[in-house]
This record gives structure tokens, sequence and C-alpha cells, in this order.
């Protein structure tokens, strides 16, 4: 799943991927660089999407970072839990690479990824 | 859609699918022992979630619409709303077999999946034992910004925790970000066996670049203080998480499960502590304790997990050929060396080059001795995929079955593991279809209702041995000669004079089979007979014993790794033969005074004993070429079982390491030869299967005509 979204992304030219390969881990990313945009699957181990969302809006560095949520066709509630925290757009699974390059172009319209 | 994407999907694939097999075996036992274990049911989901995701970007659209019915009924299980009962698990297996089918090349395979089948299968398990919910959330004080964040799945098993009537703790810790997997995983060890991590929220506040604080939600049926000891927390980091003020006490008094102890604090002895985000600032764990502590086995695994390369078996076929290639240069070198060294005036220079040469052969054999460690993968990789035909086989027999396994870890080449899985899974089925009786015969018999499968593997020098014994009816002597004189494979007359063990033997010899009606598990139109064959393929052999009403075993005596082998070097006329060395007991000057024929064949007598004999340029139709020099040949002794046969060439020419390659796609049918080597100098020699020969040659059957055109 995170090789396809960097794939995806890559793909589309300029756009620089980091990949985080558990909430713990984007945590101990995060404070060290700065994103365009992120990319959060609902469905993690230990600290799941939504707790992370959260972090980032509770946290000045990333409030205003546009939060991408990815989730299951049948995730509506866990979808609108995240819109409802702060994320701003979501994907169910499973999407294309295009409308994930779309939604990210639509997210960071300056500088992309 | 590239090889290489497709490659990549079929591993990751394959892998998901190993590891969700492994789940389910695990929750098959959980729910045996204790109705089920949410932690893996939420594993098996999220490993499914997963397949279903990269076969839709992957347009392995079949698998991704079994994945997806899937999913949905492990969502519907995780969340509550079915139970988890053997039929459910039964279902679940069918998904994975389902899974390893769709993603097979094998036509057979493929239309052995029937989609809606498995849909209604799936509706069916689904549409009952749905469980009624009940909300208890709402007694709780739990912070609005807490509820906010939980995914439904988390919602749901705070609320299970609850309706058993467990307390809800919030432990606070600061764990630094450098080693947070470690301090983390040592956190889900100590709590697994008294409490059930619900979630993990971050907190923003007294965090700074290197540290993170989390609030940890855990449910737990222990005190205040015994869940403080064994997480090893600070008094204030960990609190209880209160009941509202006038909340009914309605579950508090359901019976607490057995073994736990009564809920520990009684609402309202709980500081008032409206949970705190800001107000911990300490480290519930100490963070250099944590570090200082030994590293368990449960980390060191996970370690391993993190640190592992996927590699291409035919990468490292290439690699084992260059090694090949380096020491065919190194003979080379050594023989020029030997050249220069009758040059007297040369003599310091050889020395010298001789002993460059010994340190580069040195360290070709440490590069060797690497990569064949790389191709070796435990045996446990084919076991696990045994464990799931056992339930499967059992359940549709109605026999009840235990799968005790030992030796999962010895490790054998990457290609000899591939291959096996076909074999054992064809022992197991008889093991259960034929060996293992019933439940009632088995009462009967006096034996344990629950029949014993054991599956052993230790390594004994360069072999592996993999026994599979089961504590069945054994087989009937008299049914297998029987059956072998209505099949025209024996002389009525020679019925009586059957030793045991060779009519145990009959069992491999092609179309034989006892069994009365050709069931829909040992009938599928292969027999002992190719699983000797895939055996002997692997250079090795399989043994049966078997005792009527005590059961049968089977040995599987295998080599370690096929990628590079010790050979004798013979030659037979103007032609070279390696003879893998583990097939030659011995090797003697032949005496043609001694050699005698017994019923046509051709026999000397060795240390008393009579030995068969086969010249191999007869065999090879190479007699038409004079031998160069008219001194004594040479017997090869090989063996197999307590079968022996003696193999007539015209020189030794010593012992060598030899890679051996497959002959090409048309001579692959050729029996008698194990492959190819190249011997460096522009020579080849064809490796012998001396099994396949042993076999052929002493079963008499006159049509071994295998010619030799290398």
């Amino acid at each position: 799943m995170r090789a396809f979204v960097q794939a995806a992304l890559e793909e589309s030219g300029d756009v620089l991927v980091t990949q985080a390969a558990s909430g713990f881990e984007a945590l101990r990313i995060l404070p060290r660089e700065s994103f365009d945009a992120v990319v959060v699957d609902i469905n993690m181990p230990d600290i799941n999407g939504l707790e992370l969302v959260a972090f980032m809006r509770r946290n000045e560095a990333h409030l205003r970072t546009p939060i991408i949520l990815i989730s299951t066709e049948a995730g509506e509630r866990d979808q609108a839990r995240g819109l409802a925290i702060g994320a701003n757009a979501f994907l169910s699974k499973p999407f294309t690479a295009d409308a994930l390059r779309a939604l990210v172009a639509e997210l960071c319209p300056k500088a992309e990824g | 859609m590239s090889d290489n994407v497709r490659d990549e999907f079929l591993a990751e694939a394959q892998e998901i699918i190993e590891s969700l097999s492994r789940d389910l075996l695990l929750l098959d036992q959980a729910q045996k022992d204790a109705g089920g274990d949410p932690d893996l049911v939420n594993e098996v989901f999220r490993g499914v979630h997963t397949l279903k995701g990269i076969a839709g970007m992957f347009g392995y659209h079949q698998l991704g619409a079994v994945a997806h019915a899937l999913e949905d009924l492990l969502d519907d299980l995780r969340l509550g709303r079915v139970a988890l009962s053997q039929e459910v698990l039964d279902v679940l297996f069918e998904g994975v077999e389902n899974f390893q089918r769709l993603l097979s090349d094998d036509e057979a395979a493929l239309a052995g999946v029937n989609l809606d089948a498995y849909a209604a299968n799936i509706e069916r398990v689904s549409g009952k034992g749905r469980a009624a919910v009940h909300d208890p959330l709402s007694e709780y004080d739990i912070d609005p910004g807490v509820m906010a964040v939980l995914t439904e799945y988390e919602e749901h098993r705070l609320r299970t925790n609850l309706q058993q009537g467990l307390t809800l703790y919030r432990l606070h810790v600061r764990f630094s970000l450098a080693s947070i997997d470690t301090l983390l995983e040592d956190l889900k060890r100590r709590a697994k066996p008294v409490a059930e991590i619900i979630t993990y929220l971050p907190s923003m506040d007294g965090g700074d670049g290197d540290h993170i604080e989390l609030d940890v939600l855990l449910a737990s049926g222990v005190s205040a203080q015994h869940l403080g000891e064994v997480l090893d927390a600070r008094e204030d980091a960990l609190r209880v998480v209160p009941r509202l003020r006038g909340a009914t006490h309605t579950h508090v008094d359901t019976p607490v499960p057995d073994g736990r102890p009564e809920t520990p604090i009684p609402d309202g002895r709980i500081p008032p502590a409206p949970v705190p985000r800001e107000l911990d600032q300490h480290a519930g764990i100490s963070e250099d304790r944590g570090a200082e502590r030994e590293v368990t086995a449960d980390q060191l695994s996970l370690r391993s997990v993190a640190n592992t390369v996927r590699v291409d078996i035919r990468k490292l076929d290439h690699l084992m050929n260059v090694v090949g290639e380096l020491a065919i240069v190194r003979s080379s070198v050594a023989r020029l060396t030997e050249r220069i060294r009758r040059n007297p005036e040369l003599r310091h220079l050889a020395l010298e080059l001789h002993r460059v040469n010994r340190g580069f052969e040195r360290h070709l054999e440490e590069l060797q001795d690497g990569i064949l460690d790389v191709r070796m993968v435990p045996l446990g990789q084919v076991f696990d995929k045994l464990a799931r035909i056992v339930r499967q086989v059992a359940r549709e027999h109605e026999k009840e079955v235990r799968l005790v396994v030992t030796g999962a870890e010895t490790e054998v080449d990457k290609l000899i593991v591939e291959e096996l899985s076909d074999p054992l899974m064809h022992i197991i089925r008889n093991a259960i279809d034929h060996g293992i009786e019933s439940p009632k015969v088995r009462e009967l018999a006096g034996k344990p209702t629950t029949g014993t499968l054991a599956l052993n593997a230790f390594q004994k020098g360069n072999h592996v041995l993999i026994e599979i014994e089961d504590d069945g009816a054994g087989m009937n002597e008299g049914k297998l000669v029987e059956a072998a004189v209505r099949k025209g494979m024996l002389a009525r007359e020679l019925a009586g004079e059957v030793s045991r063990e060779d009519a145990l033997n009959f069992i491999f010899a092609p179309g034989f089979s006892t069994s009365a009606s050709i069931t829909d598990i040992s009938g599928r139109g292969v027999g002992m007979d190719v699983v000797k064959t895939n055996i002997s393929r692997l250079g090795g052999v399989i043994d049966v014993q078997s005792e009527q009403g005590i059961g049968s075993k089977f040995t599987i005596t295998l080599p370690v790794t096929l990628a590079i082998i010790s050979a004798l070097l013979v030659r037979v006329r103007d032609r070279w033969y390696a003879l893998p060395i583990t097939s030659v007991q011995e090797a003697i000057a032949l005496d043609e005074h001694s050699v005698r024929t017994v019923e046509g064949r051709e026999v000397l007598t060795l240390r008393g004993g009579t030995l068969p004999i086969c010249r191999l340029e007869r065999l090879f139709e190479l007699t038409h070429i004079p031998r160069p020099e008219a001194v004594r040949q040479y017997v090869v002794v090989s063996a197999l079982g307590h079968r022996r046969l003696g193999f007539v060439v015209d020189a030794l020419a010593g012992q060598q390491d030899i890679v051996i390659k497959a002959l090409g796609p048309s001579l692959r049918d050729t029996r008698g030869f194990a492959g190819a080597t190249d011997l460096g100098d522009q020579r080849v020699a064809l490796v012998l299967d001396a099994p396949g020969l042993l076999e052929e040659v002493l079963s008499g059957s006159e049509g071994v005509r295998v010619r030799a055109r290398a």
C-alpha cells in the first residue's frame, strides 16, 4: 500500500515521498522534516490514523498541512470522524493512482507533494 | 503490467497469505481454548484488508472480490456482530485456500475456485450468531477528545471490555523517539497477560523533538496496584477512568471471568481525576531501565523481520554459478602454478602464486558457504501450509487429529522446500484418510479418540530427515500383497515369500492403491509412486515403516542443498560423469575373474555379499569406442536403502565440488541424469542420478536405454 502511494505520487514528477511504516514512525519523522501533504491510512496498528490526525492538528507545526485519509469503503464512520478532527479529504480503497494525484494537486496548489 | 511489478505483487501477496494462514491456525487454537482472541481477529482482518487493496491495484479482481467478501465477515467478527465459531473458521480457512488458488497459474487450481459457492458460505456464517450490543460507554467519563479519535474497531473493543466488567485505565508514558519501538514492545509484552491495550494517544504537550508523550488506554481486570507493578509504571502515571456518578451499577455485578480478581477499585475511591492530558509530565515507564533490559526473544524476532531482504532465487543461482566459474579459475591457476614450479628458476614465484591461490580458495569457500546459507529457509514455511491441510482434511473426514510439529526451524535449501510441499501434503492426506481411524473406531481400539500426527524434522550430517508419523491403523501386509498380486506386480506363487519390508514397499509402485474406494482426498490421480519420484528428483529417499494397529511412519532423507554438491568424477571411455558423493559407498578395483552371472545379471561377491554390477559403457552404449588403456576398471558401489549396485567405470578422477545445472527442456525427462556440470578446461560432465539408475537397473526393466551425448 505504502509502495503504491509512493509510486503513484513520484510518477507525477517533482514529488518527494517519505514513507513511515507505522504511526509511531510517523511521529518520529514529523518533527524532523516538513511536508506539503500527508497521506494517512486509518487502519494502522498501535496509533491509528485518526490519532495521527489529532496529533498533527494539535501541533502548531502541522496545523495547516493538508492530510488525506485512506480508509475502507465500509469505513464511513471513521471517515466522518477523520474529517471532524481536521483531515482535509479521504479516499476509499481501492482507489486509482490518478485519484490520489488529483487530490494531492488540489490540496497543494503551489508546491506539490 | 511488467513482470517485475507482477512478481513484486505475487511475492507480497504470498507473504500475506502465509501469515494469514499462521494467524488462522493460532486463532483456531484460541477459539478452542478461550473462544477467540481479538488481537488475532484484528490481525487477520488487517491482512485480508491489505490483500484486497493490493489485489485491486494490480488487477487481480477475483482475488480482490474474495478478499472483499471475507473482509466484511472479519469486520463483523472483530466488531462483535458475528461470534467466532468453528464453522466461521472453516470459511476463513477456505478463503485462504481460495487466495492460494487464485494466485497460482495452474488451470486446475483456478478451476477449483467456486466464488458463488464461497460467497454463499460466507453469507451463511455471517447470518447467524449476531450478538446483541449494549452500550456502556455513556456511563464513563471518557474525554471527548479521546472518543473522537477512536476507530470503530477500537470503540468496539472498549465497549466489549467494559461490558465484561473490566476497569478502564489510562497510562501516561514518555518515550524517547529513538527507542520507541523497543519500549513499546516491552510495554505490550508486559500488558498482554493482564490487560488489553485499546489504543495509544499521542499527546502534544511536553513532547519535544526527541520525546513523545503517550496516553495509553487499557482495560484490565486487575487492580491498579497490580497493573502498575506489571507495567513498571510510576504511581501517578496510571489512573482509573472513572464511572460517572449515578450510573447504574449493573455490570459491576456481572461475574468476573474466572481467574481474574474482583474488580479492583470501587467507584468513588478513585481520586477525582478528570483524565488529565496536561497533568502528567512524568515518565510512566522509566526509559533507562527499559534500555538496560535484556532484549527478549519477541523483540529479536521483530528485529529480524525488519532487516529482511526478499531476493529472487534465480539471482542466488546466478551467484552460485559465478562461484562455480571462480572455482574453475582457481583450478586453472593451480595447474599453471604446477607448470611454473617445474622450472627451477621460477620456483619461488610458483610458491608465492600457490600461497596467493590458497588465500583465494579460502575466501571462495567462505563466499560459497555464505550463498548457501542465504538459500536456506526453515522447513516451518512448508509445515505451516501442512497444518492447514491437516485441519481441513480432518474436518472433512470427521476425524480428530492433533498435529505435533518439531524441528520447524530446521533449514533446507529454498528449492527443496518448494518441491517438498506436494509430496508431504500427499503423505499427510493419506495418513488422515487411511491411517488415523474415526474417533469411534479409536475408542473401541482403546486409543485416545484424538489421533496424533507427528511431523519431525532434524539435521543429520549433510542430510535433513523429515518424519511423518501417525498413530493410526497401520498398514495391512496381507492386503498389500493381495493387491500386488491382483495388479500383476507379483506372481501369486511368490505371495507367501514376500517380506514385510517388501510388502510395504509396494505402496511406492506405480498404479498401486489398496483403498477400496478412491476418495476425494487421496485419489487425485497421484499415488505414492509420484511422491517417491519427486523425492528422488531432489536427491532424497523415502522409507516406510508400519505396524498394524500402532501406526505408520514415513522417513524422508534429503540433501541439505542442491546448489552445490560434492561429487566423485568418473570416466567411461572418453566421457566424464559425476556421481554425487552422497550416493557413493565405496570404490573398488574390478577383478574380472570374480564376476559371475546369476539369472542373467552380472554380480560379484563383495565381503561375502552379492553385489549386482552395471557396466556403464554398455548402459550408455559406448562399447564401440575402444578402451584407451588396457588397465583394470573400477566398481563404484552405490546404495539405496538396503539395496546396492556397483557401477563399472574406466577411471576414477577424484572428488570435486560441482554446481549442478539443469538439463535443457528437451532433455529434462531423460531418466538417469540429475543434470550437467562444468568441470573447467571446456570439459562437461553429466551428473548421474544414482538412486534413479539403481532403481531402474535393479527392477530389471529392459527398457533402460539412456543415451549420453555429452
